[in-house]
């Protein structure tokens, strides 16, 4: 359990980060958002054996990471987190697509290899760069740009209550499962009637508590709407950050670079 | 002024799973007065405070606060007028950043943003918090969750503040800094409290609950010296009224 605990303590410590005061940071969240998904779209939209025409989308987490102030190591860390689902999807390709492709040398890459690495490097570009829009916005003002963007409100205050929520829920499963551990006497794992008695009680406190927060805030008037002050102003730096990048995915995305500027390199040698 | 008036009379509460709480509370808490609620555990005070701003409405007896009633009708303008303090800070503050929760209330009432806007950093400066203002609430200490769970009750101007256990949970001197803020109101103050010394301390007027009844109701300094009285509430004397265990009821400085 103690790993749960230092993994939430890790979620604040990127809350932490967002509070810093950059370049990246000023900028107005939709801005951040809107380019984060063209980014987003443009990586995912390659044909599955394309390489050499993502590698220049690694210029975006790339730039934001060093302007906004990040830490490399951690981001890296973090989307190493995840990693094992895009594995997942990947993994079958090699064996299921061995029709050779490409040669390096003697050995013969197969298509399924090449779409493999692909998913991976889609997969590397696009958590990261997530993470780094959290790191650079904040989980809450990504939430109040998604609603401002016209998403529903309902979901946007879902988003928020279950980010606000759930340090109170992981503090208390984390106590619960020490209080568990103490008197366990060494002996490993749940067994599968404590652990279902334990998700039975969590359940039960999360009711309580969630009965306990709507009269909370019935008491302050709340009415069935949630009503939240955040006027965000969006200026012309924006408007160049937000050009500026999306153009560039968008020429990254039809022409793919790296590749012309190799031939152009290998007919200049010939 | 009226509607600062809190009157209970003969109030009655079942819970649904058949356990009895109330059975029979009255009393009259009039402007400006700080009351201290007290009780041994399942007393009935948490009930009982629950029934002042119309969490719970009331099956027999009758809740006024001010010129009203306690009924369905009139418990909007009920809770603008009672503000509510929570025993668990992390159920009053819901909302991801400090300054959305303390807007909460007054977003709801209507007011225009510039109007909220003053009264956020009103209410936060009352408590001292106000370099809270863009913090998660999970980043809180404990002392300064209950800081702005006032500050979230504040900005809704009420005229009645009733709080749960306002002291529990609070290291001595964050203690200590809640009782001097709550002693500069001028609101009528309802605590509900295991906290004797507290209640000598801050409320002028002490009511008594025993098994759902009102057992005593006075001047504070006079119903936490009646020993027969406390023990028989299963509470007893504030401690500082207690001898000292270590001059055996010589003072301090001769010790």
């Amino acid at each position: 359990m103690a790993r749960i605990e230092t993994s939430f303590l890790d979620i604040g410590y990127l809350d932490t980060l967002s509070g810093q005061n950059t370049s990246v940071h000023r900028l107005d969240p939709r801005t951040k958002l809107l380019t984060t998904l063209v980014f987003i779209v443009c990586v995912i939209s390659f044909d599955k054996y394309q390489i050499s025409g993502l590698v220049p989308f690694a210029l975006y987490p790339a730039v934001l990471m060093t302007m906004g102030n990040l830490p490399p190591g951690f981001i890296f860390e973090k989307t190493l987190l995840a990693a094992p689902f895009a594995l997942f999807i990947g993994i079958f390709n090699p064996l299921m697509d061995r029709a050779i492709l490409m040669h390096l040398g003697p050995v013969g890459i197969s298509g399924g290899w090449i779409s493999f690495a692909s998913i991976m490097l889609r997969f590397a570009l696009t958590a990261s760069t997530a993470l780094i829009l959290i790191g650079v916005t904040g989980f809450n003002s990504v939430c109040m740009a998604i609603e401002k963007m016209g998403a529903p409100r309902i979901f946007a205050v879902q988003l928020l209550f279950l980010y606000r929520y759930i340090f109170v829920l992981a503090d208390e499963a984390s106590r619960v499962s020490r209080a568990r551990a103490l008197r366990a006497c060494g002996s490993k794992g749940f067994g599968i009637k404590i652990f279902a008695s334990m998700i039975g009680q969590m359940l039960l406190r999360t009711l309580d508590r969630a009965k306990r927060i709507h009269l909370a805030m019935r008491c302050r008037g709340f009415d069935g709407e949630i009503r939240i002050l955040h006027p965000m102003k969006a200026g012309g730096r924006d408007v160049c950050f937000l050009l500026g990048w999306s153009s560039f995915f968008v020429v990254m995305r039809l022409w793919n670079i790296p590749q012309i500027l190799g031939s152009l390199v290998l007919e200049l040698v010939k | 002024m009226s509607h600062h008036i809190v009157e209970v009379k003969d109030l009655h509460y079942t819970y649904p799973d058949g356990t009895a709480v109330l059975h029979g509370v009255s009393f009259r808490i009039t402007h400006g007065e700080t009351v201290g609620i007290i009780g041994a555990n399942g007393a009935g005070k948490s009930t009982l405070l629950l029934h002042l701003n119309g969490c719970l409405t009331p099956q027999a007896g009758v809740v006024r606060i001010g010129d009203f009633p306690l009924t369905k009708k009139t418990i909007e303008q009920v809770r603008r007028t009672v503000g509510m303090v929570f025993q668990d800070p992390d159920d009053q503050l819901f909302m991801p950043v400090v300054h959305d929760d303390v807007a909460f209330g007054p977003l709801n009432l209507g007011l225009p943003p510039e109007d909220v806007e003053e009264r956020v950093e009103n209410a936060l400066a009352t408590v001292g918090a106000l370099h809270l203002k863009d913090r998660p609430p999970y980043r809180l200490s404990g002392g300064e969750k209950r800081a702005v769970s006032i500050a979230t009750v504040l900005s809704m101007s009420p005229s009645i503040l009733v709080m749960d256990e306002p002291t529990a949970n609070l290291d001595p001197k964050a203690r200590r800094r809640l009782i001097e803020l709550l002693k500069t109101f001028t609101h009528t103050v309802i605590v509900a409290t295991h906290d004797l010394d507290m209640v000598l301390d801050l409320c002028t007027r002490t009511i008594v609950l025993k098994d759902g009844r009102v057992v005593a109701d006075g001047p504070s300094p006079d119903v936490l010296r009646n020993e027969e009285l406390l023990d028989a509430s299963s509470l007893e004397k504030p401690l500082c009224l207690q001898r000292c265990p270590i001059c055996n009821g010589k003072t301090a400085h001769r010790y």
